[in-house]
């Protein structure tokens, strides 16, 4: 189902005037991106990039209330569902069903069994009904359109078979923020031509006979990118979290972490063996009142005062969309003498006026951040993570981080591409890529709230989760829309609260409008086929009517 | 009372107890039993109740004061700026079997390049059709489109060469088998661990938070008297011990000595006691065995009695990344539960196929490639034993050794000065580096690595310019 097939009078009236042609993806590594609507700057959106100071307007944020009804339906999908789990096991145990998936080799003889029954109890009743709309493959890179491979099940997802074709698809589900996916243009020209001359690898750790002077140039360009005093990169993001905490906090610290923070920033702060406390969600005043505690009660058993307090946050949360409130966060850890940890995976690049992050968004100043922390696979495209600070620190973090000793350096076509993509990003192509983005993203949050959907986070952020509560109608919604042609990533319990499955799309500066309007195009006729409209504060509306 | 009591004191208090007693049976119900809850009340009060410390409420000034008072530590304490991580040498160019520094070509004994498949023109080829097709990187974790069909092709080639049912890939060598420990191994379960295990596999370790019984460094008896230990144990709690899952960690070869684990009792004792086996087999994958299929094809084991083999692409296979083998049961269970590959994004896919084309290398020369490395370690290892004044440490087939000088020599001020004699020389080696709080330091040393493209001349040269060295330090 290719995208390009539906007509263009499916695209209202309203807009059509801002309908920009349709690239391929070929093209999309050729040419420049294409020509920003003039109307569109005369039009008095209040874009964020532009407007630095209007403080509540760059951090309003919305997070509807779950419906009743959408509660109690979503309980009740669950508990049937493990109705079934449990039938479908007494019917395994009884062997009047076949077991399926693997056999353990050591069963029969009285091994300790490797997994506990319940925790696999998930895995077969639930997750593999609808294992499908997982781990698609991709046949190609992974830009605004792509090619998924087509797999196909003949025993309800236990096992896969590939037909050899592909599915052509527009991906709103890559982290691709500012399109830099590519394989052709500069930024791929030059990462082939990094492993003409340094090969593909190193294979040993920057501290014995592993740094290159591509690794010196690398962190030397990132600081001044982001106007700081030094940094320093690792090869892979997650580990730049759960391998750096341990260096910067040990016992006898106390973390203030964000509830919704990731899964690596959380094992790095276990790792670490500081004492740790979770504070509501961009909440600041429980924060406050969680500092105040601290300091004056010290730790909760000896009553020591702590040795030093670091607050952990996110700039964009993934699953979320929002924003961390950064101006109030500075004031707070100024005022209480706590240091600030801020992950921008998911901002760097993508947020800001020159794509430098959460704190080019507010305008506030780097130094009040103490510890920067990023990763170059989602705007960049490339792959690894970065730690940026003042110079002692990084010094500091070089001697004792365990991936600087231990892990192998940076291979030269992932550094290459940063560097490529971080000089694009500087000059008038970065700036052409970053307002595309903005602009998709207010666009494509401004119609679906239009429509009627209740969609989390700040209205600036490219990460838009999509609320639709059901886990069939979850799993639904993703399969109509693959058939629609549009690939997108929906998420369920575990990685989110029971009663939040969502679906998250990703908007990226390579998209185009008619790419956008395709997608609306779909989630209007799936949304109403399904229902998925349970805004009460906004008024469902069809897209023909907006 | 007074001393006595007349007969008429005794007789008014007879009288006024009669009283009570007379009025007890004429008062309300609801008066004596109130009457009663009050006594007994007053008896728990006396008895049961602890007096309660005096909790001492702060005010809000007191509060601002200490708020105020309370000076936190500096982020980070000062540097030292001759660490040698601060002064590492910078390379320029390909790191193969000759690396350049500072203009100067020198000899490479440093880098993990085993089989010199780095700045191989058939894998810079093919790594470089890769970002043709593919781009960079896979912008994304594996459950959310980033899969990409070379990953597949990878596991597959994987789970073939180690003749396994399954592979799993990871993008980062050291989060491997950092995340796989932790997968399967839960708080309530037993790891029993060599202690000379390299630093990824501690962090892995602790992350999972079991018990970890630690045995001396390749000391099959240290391991088996803490496996009776734990046996006796089981029998005072059998119920609970029918679920605390045992699992044993230990190296194929280890980084940190160069010697190899012994296996095959290992095994054995693994079908006597219940326990897995999780081996790591970093350095041995591509060094050792007859098809560098490692320590389990050396000693001639079947390698479905191993668990789960770990290893990475970043040494022999000249890549990035790490993977695991095994059977589907045991390689299954990490594609959801195992951190490092689930919120991580993957591999990106010019790596992927820059090590399937370092595997097919390995598939087409099977046998002569290997039989070489393992012919030239053990020529290596004859010529430093034959350098008086070091202590050569690692197995004379292993690619990697340790050498180090001679007990109270052996500092890292004096390696250090090896080393960079050597670089005048035009041979790179260096000191192997590990951080204070590794569970067992080893000792200073400084690891030699073989490529196999060394020739004998070359390596004749390296015990030259090391007995040479020796020399210069020891005057």
């Amino acid at each position: 189902m290719v995208a390009s097939s539906l007509q263009a009078g499916h695209v209202t009236t309203v807009h059509r005037h801002l309908t920009s042609k349709f690239h391929s993806n070929e093209e999309m590594g050729q040419t420049v991106f294409p020509l920003i609507d003039e109307n569109l700057k005369k039009k008095n959106y209040k874009i964020g990039i532009e407007n630095n100071n209007d403080d509540e307007n760059l951090q309003h944020e919305e997070f509807e209330e779950t419906p009743l009804y959408a509660a109690i339906l979503t309980y009740l999908s669950y508990a049937i569902l493990c109705l079934f789990g449990w039938l479908r096991d007494f019917l395994r145990q009884s062997h009047i069903e076949t077991k399926r998936g693997a056999v353990d080799p050591n069963a029969s003889l009285a091994f300790v069994p490797l997994y506990q029954s319940y925790e696999s109890f998930y895995t077969r009743n639930m997750y593999t009904r609808v294992r499908d709309i997982f781990n698609r493959p991709i046949a190609s890179v992974p830009g605004a359109q792509f090619e998924l491979t087509e797999r196909v099940s003949d025993d309800y997802n236990w096992t896969y078979r590939y037909t050899g074709k592909t599915i052509s698809a527009i991906n709103l589900g890559s982290y691709n923020y500012l399109g830099f996916a590519e394989k052709t243009g500069p930024c791929a020209t030059n990462a082939i031509n990094s492993i003409k001359t340094f090969g593909v690898a190193n294979c040993n750790t920057r501290t014995e006979i592993g740094t290159q002077r591509y690794h010196v140039e690398l962190e030397q360009l990132l600081a001044d990118f982001l106007h700081v005093e030094s940094s320093i990169a690792f090869g892979m993001g997650f580990a730049t979290n759960s391998l750096n905490l341990p260096v910067l906090a040990s016992k006898g610290d106390l973390i203030l972490s964000d509830e919704m923070n990731h899964v690596s920033l959380i094992l790095g702060i276990r790792l670490s063996g500081a004492s740790y406390q979770t504070f509501a969600h961009n909440d600041m005043k429980d924060l406050e009142k969680k500092l105040r505690a601290a300091i004056v009660h010290g730790h909760p058993r000896t009553n020591r005062p702590w040795k030093k307090i670091i607050i952990v946050v996110e700039g964009i949360y993934s699953m979320e969309g929002s924003i961390c409130r950064l101006p109030e966060l500075i004031e707070l850890k100024k005022k209480y003498k706590a240091y600030l940890y801020m992950d921008e995976a998911h901002s760097i690049g993508a947020m800001g006026k020159h794509g430098r992050g959460i704190v080019d968004y507010f305008g506030a100043d780097t130094n009040d951040v103490d510890i920067l922390m990023g990763t170059f696979t989602k705007s960049f495209a490339s792959a690894g993570g970065y730690i940026a600070g003042k110079k002692s620190l990084i010094d500091y973090i070089r001697m004792n981080s365990h991936a600087n000793t231990y892990a192998s350096s940076m291979p030269a076509p992932v550094v290459q591409q940063i560097i490529s993509s971080l000089r694009l990003l500087q000059g008038p192509e970065g700036k052409k890529r970053i307002y595309q983005l903005a602009d998709n993203t207010r666009y494509f949050r401004q119609k679906l709230v239009d429509m009627g959907f209740i969609v989390y986070g700040n209205k600036n952020s490219p990460v838009v989760p999509m609320l639709i509560y059901m886990p069939a109608r979850v799993t639904r919604f993703n399969r109509e829309m693959l058939r629609r042609g549009i690939a997108v990533v929906t998420v369920g319990f575990p990685a989110t609260k029971l009663l939040d499955a969502r679906v998250r799309f990703c908007i990226s500066a390579a998209h185009t409008r008619q790419m956008l309007d395709n997608a609306l195009i779909s989630i209007d006729e799936v949304g109403t086929e399904i229902s998925l409209r349970y805004s009460t504060r906004h008024k469902s509306r069809r897209l023909r009517e907006l | 009372m007074g001393s006595s009591m007349t007969r008429g004191d005794i007789e008014n208090l007879a009288t006024d107890f009669y009283g009570l007693l007379e009025s007890f049976k004429h008062a309300p119900l609801y008066h004596i039993s109130f009457e009663i809850f009050l006594v007994l009340a007053v008896i728990w009060l006396v008895v049961f109740r602890k007096p309660r410390p005096i909790e001492k409420k702060l005010t809000e000034k007191e509060k601002q004061d200490l708020i105020d008072e309370w000076q936190p530590e500096p982020l980070v304490p000062s540097v030292d700026p001759n660490h040698p991580a601060l002064n590492v040498r910078v390379l320029d160019g390909i790191v193969g079997k000759t690396v350049e520094i500072d203009g100067k070509k020198s000899l490479n004994f440093a880098t993990f390049n085993f089989l010199n498949f780095v700045g191989n023109q058939r894998i810079a080829d093919k790594a470089i059709q890769a970002v043709q097709k593919y781009g960079v990187g896979s912008c994304g974790p594996r459950g959310f489109y980033g899969t990409i069909d070379i990953h597949l092709e990878l596991e597959e080639r994987l789970a073939r060469f180690f003749q396994c049912e399954e592979g799993i890939i990871y993008s980062y060598g050291f989060s491997t088998i950092a995340s796989i420990i932790p997968a399967y191994s839960k708080r309530n379960d037993i790891l029993f661990v060599d202690e000379g295990v390299h630093y990824a596999i501690q962090k892995g370790v602790e992350a999972s938070r079991s018990h970890v019984k630690w045995f001396r460094h390749n000391d099959i008896n240290d391991l088996e008297r803490l496996l009776a230990e734990q046996e006796v144990l089981d029998k005072k709690i059998p119920k609970k011990a029918r679920s605390i899952r045992r699992f044993l960690i230990i190296e194929g070869l280890y980084v940190n000595y160069g010697d190899i684990c012994p296996l095959p009792r290992m095994v054995e004792l693994k079908y006597k006691y219940k326990y897995r086996i999780f081996m790591d087999e970093s350095v041995s994958f591509g060094t050792i065995g007859q098809a560098g299929r490692g320590v389990t094809e050396y000693y001639g084991i079947d390698r479905q009695k191993i668990d789960l083999i770990s290893s990475t692409l970043e040494y022999a296979a000249g890549s990035i990344g790490g993977f695991a083998v095994g059977s589907s049961f045991v390689v299954d269970h990490q594609r959801l539960s195992a951190q490092g590959y689930c919120f991580s994004a993957s591999l990106p896919p010019l790596l992927a196929a820059a090590a399937i084309e370092a595997l097919n290398i390995m598939e087409e020369d099977n046998t002569l490639l290997f039989e070489t490395i393992m012919e030239k370690s053990k020529r290596l290892h004859k010529k430093l034993l034959s350098i008086k004044g070091y202590i050569i440490s690692g197995d004379e087939i292993s690619p990697l050794k340790h050498i180090r000088l001679t007990h109270a020599f052996n500092t890292i001020g004096r390696l250090e000065e090896i080393v960079q004699f050597a670089q005048t020389r035009d041979i790179t080696i260096t000191v192997a580096r590990y951080l204070n709080d590794e569970h067992l330091l080893p000792e200073p040393s400084i690891r030699l690595i073989l490529n196999v493209e060394m020739t004998d001349e070359e390596l004749e040269f390296l015990c030259a310019v090391l007995q040479e060295a020796l020399v210069k330090v020891t005057t």
